[in-house]
């Protein structure tokens, strides 16, 4: 029972941080049509960003504060190159959605390359409040409590981006425009905006995404955002790309299924199970859980 | 079945025909890679040794090599419009198959390779079979995934074969001598030189017969192909299993050349550099994948020991970081690529040729050009 608790947690632990990853792709996918395979380096890049500016926070003394305010710029800082990387090789190959794959894959080789030259290839520490490594005992289970964090922070993340996208008269853009670009675009709106402001979200949701991942390690490596990114494509596709909903309940049930089967059968089982899962739903329902509507 | 292919408009591919001496230049380029062991002429800067040295033969049988691959991922992706995320598997079945063959269940090299053979015609068929049941994004991320459980399997080795991480070393004794040491690398160039021949040739045939026509047909508008009257499952099937297949002899080719496996070329992210490689030279061309593939990989080798020569040194470390990292320069050369050459390097080629095509009609007829605007 209490390896049960463990598993469980950690497992949504797992899910928030796919979440976080996957909410950006979805949405970019199901509005763009395009596979953003640089999206893995936005959460490089945010974490990167975190732990640079926390190092240079000294002026504030509280540690937890420190972290919230260099997550902030790193979130912004996340979201300036997910809207540079958008405007600037998005956005001239309009149309040609093997050339933008062509062009995000392009760029994670390259960004990832560029971090490796900056920061060097090895793990960096990332600063961790004491709190947030100490653990909670959930039915004798020892949980760090930085899991919790993780959690919480993609269940808001997941609620603002539902009240944003039902809500507001952009988020009522993006989801006509996941559902029918072609006809919101005769109805003279302007979906460009709507493009940049994907990007923008999804930049911000994977650099929190890197953020979370570094307390979760308490490092962090030019590499991360690519291995994460796998799952996350996983995650998009089971949920339904383009479906916010549905990528949640992925989420949960890759997070849950990897960790269950990693520890209850062989090592690397889970991995394994996870990929087999996306094989057969795309064979039976190519749609995913969520179909095709943003929300 | 055959009476219907015949009706089919024979449009693309178009070869212009070469005369006596045209035709004969390629294989005099492969005479003269063939002549290089006996060579040793030293090129400063291009190559580390002279051409003859163990270190510079290794490097031009690697370029062979992934010069052959690309062309192989060129027959999915270039001549059939596939884009398939998992071509690593294949090459990664090759390399890993004849290992683990070799060192864990003792096999002399020759069974070692009819098995890996034999999977390489079963597995693409099996896994093709599953994966061409959905198009587009989707048939991209099966294969993705696919590959990324092969990969899982040889990284995390829950049957304890593969060496994990660490990867797996050939068993050199099972080896023949000719294929052992570094006095003898002349030989597993040869190898590799006679791979990417075959490759070549074979590829050239297959997208020149029938089925590469409707290969080709399919990449243009897959529909119009079915209203034919044909079965483009049938037809990406073939493309999938002789890519995939001609992959895995490539990894038997690494295999021999490296002398063992090491888990890097399952990943991913070596799917993408195929795709990086088939791109730099120019999609749906013969000639310029397999270019593509040996400038990619010299690059990537040569730029690691060129980061540490003089002249980069004395640059300031903002340009001298990122200057040592080749993976940065070919990403962002290959963004560059995508962006403002589609055609790669062929197609500058192609442009220029039509460049001055169009001037020469132009100087031709002086009058008639300047109607046309």
């Amino acid at each position: 029972m209490t390896v049960f608790v463990l598993l469980t947690i950690t497992g949504l632990g797992l899910a928030a941080l796919y979440f976080l990853v996957a909410s950006g792709l979805s949405l970019i996918f199901g509005l763009m049509d395009v596979l953003n395979f640089a999206h893995g380096v936005f959460l490089t890049i945010g974490a990167y960003a975190t732990w640079w500016s926390a190092q240079r926070l000294d002026l504030i003394g509280e540690p937890t504060l420190r972290l919230v305010v260099a997550i902030a710029i790193g979130m912004a800082v996340g979201a300036a190159v997910a809207v540079a990387v958008e405007v600037a090789f998005i956005r001239p190959l309009y149309g040609q959605h093997v050339g933008q794959i062509l062009v995000t894959v392009g760029l994670a080789l390259a960004l990832t390359a560029l971090l490796r030259a900056i920061f060097t290839p090895d793990a960096r520490a990332f600063p961790v409040p004491d709190w947030m490594g100490d653990t909670t005992s959930v039915f004798g289970a020892s949980i760090p409590n930085s899991r919790f964090v993780g959690i919480a922070a993609a269940v808001a993340v997941y609620v603002g981006l539902m009240a944003f996208l039902k809500r507001t008269r952009y988020g009522l853009i993006i989801r006509a425009g996941v559902e029918n670009r072609a006809m919101v675009t005769a109805l003279g709106i302007n979906v460009t905006r709507a493009f940049t402001l994907v990007f923008a979200i999804g930049g911000l949701a994977a650099a929190l995404g890197g953020a979370i991942a570094g307390t979760y390690a308490t490092s962090i490596n030019p590499e991360q955002g690519g291995h994460l990114l796998i799952f996350a494509f996983i995650v998009v596709i089971i949920g339904g790309l383009g479906s916010l909903r549905g990528a949640a309940i992925a989420s949960v049930l890759v997070g849950l299924l990897q960790q269950y089967a990693n520890f209850y059968a062989l090592v690397g089982a889970g991995d394994l199970i996870v990929v087999l899962l996306l094989a057969v739903v795309l064979l039976l329902r190519p749609q995913g859980i969520g179909g095709r509507a943003a929300a | 079945m055959s009476d219907t292919t015949t009706t089919l408009p024979t449009t693309t591919a178009t070869t212009t025909p070469r005369s006596g001496v045209g035709r004969l230049l390629p294989w005099l380029g492969v005479a003269l890679l063939a002549a290089l062991p006996f060579i040793p002429i030293t090129i400063p800067v291009v190559f580390g040794g002279p051409l003859d040295s163990p270190g510079t033969l290794n490097l031009l049988a690697l370029m062979l090599v992934f010069g052959a691959l690309a062309l192989t991922y060129d027959i999915l992706f270039g001549f059939t419009g596939l884009l398939s995320f998992g071509h690593a598997l294949y090459f990664a079945l090759g390399v890993y198959a004849t290992t683990i063959a070799v060192t864990h269940f003792g096999l002399s090299l020759l069974s070692a390779v009819l098995v890996t053979v034999a999977l390489g015609v079963v597995l693409p068929l099996l896994l093709g079979a599953i994966c061409l049941r959905v198009g587009d994004i989707a048939f991209a991320m099966v294969t993705l995934a696919f590959a990324q459980a092969g990969s899982i399997f040889v990284l995390r080795d829950p049957l304890r074969i593969t060496g994990g991480e660490e990867g797996l070393a050939l068993d050199f004794r099972a080896l023949p001598e000719v294929f052992v040491g570094v006095v003898n690398t002349r030989y597993v160039f040869w190898l590799a030189l006679a791979f990417a021949v075959l490759v070549y040739l074979v590829s050239r045939a297959v997208v020149h017969s029938r089925a590469g026509r409707v290969w080709q047909a399919i990449r243009e508008n897959e529909q119009r192909v079915e209203v034919l009257g044909l079965q483009p499952y049938a037809f990406k099937l073939l493309s999938f299993v002789v890519a995939s297949f001609l992959a895995t002899l490539g990894g038997i080719v690494y295999v021999l050349l490296l002398g063992g496996a090491s888990p890097g070329v399952t990943t991913a992210t070596f799917t993408l550099t195929l795709l990086v490689m088939v791109v730099l030279g120019g999609t749906g061309t013969l000639w310029g994948a397999v270019l593509g593939g040996a400038l990619y990989t010299y690059l990537n080798q040569r730029l690691v020991s060129l980061s540490g020569s003089d002249f980069v040194e004395e640059l300031p470390g903002v340009v001298r970081g990122p200057l040592s990292e080749p993976l940065f320069i070919l990403g962002a050369l290959f963004v560059a690529l995508v962006m403002f050459f589609p055609g790669g390097i062929a197609g500058l080629r192609d442009a220029a040729v039509g460049r001055r095509v169009a001037g020469l009609v132009r100087h031709l007829t002086p009058g008639r050009a300047g109607e046309d605007r």
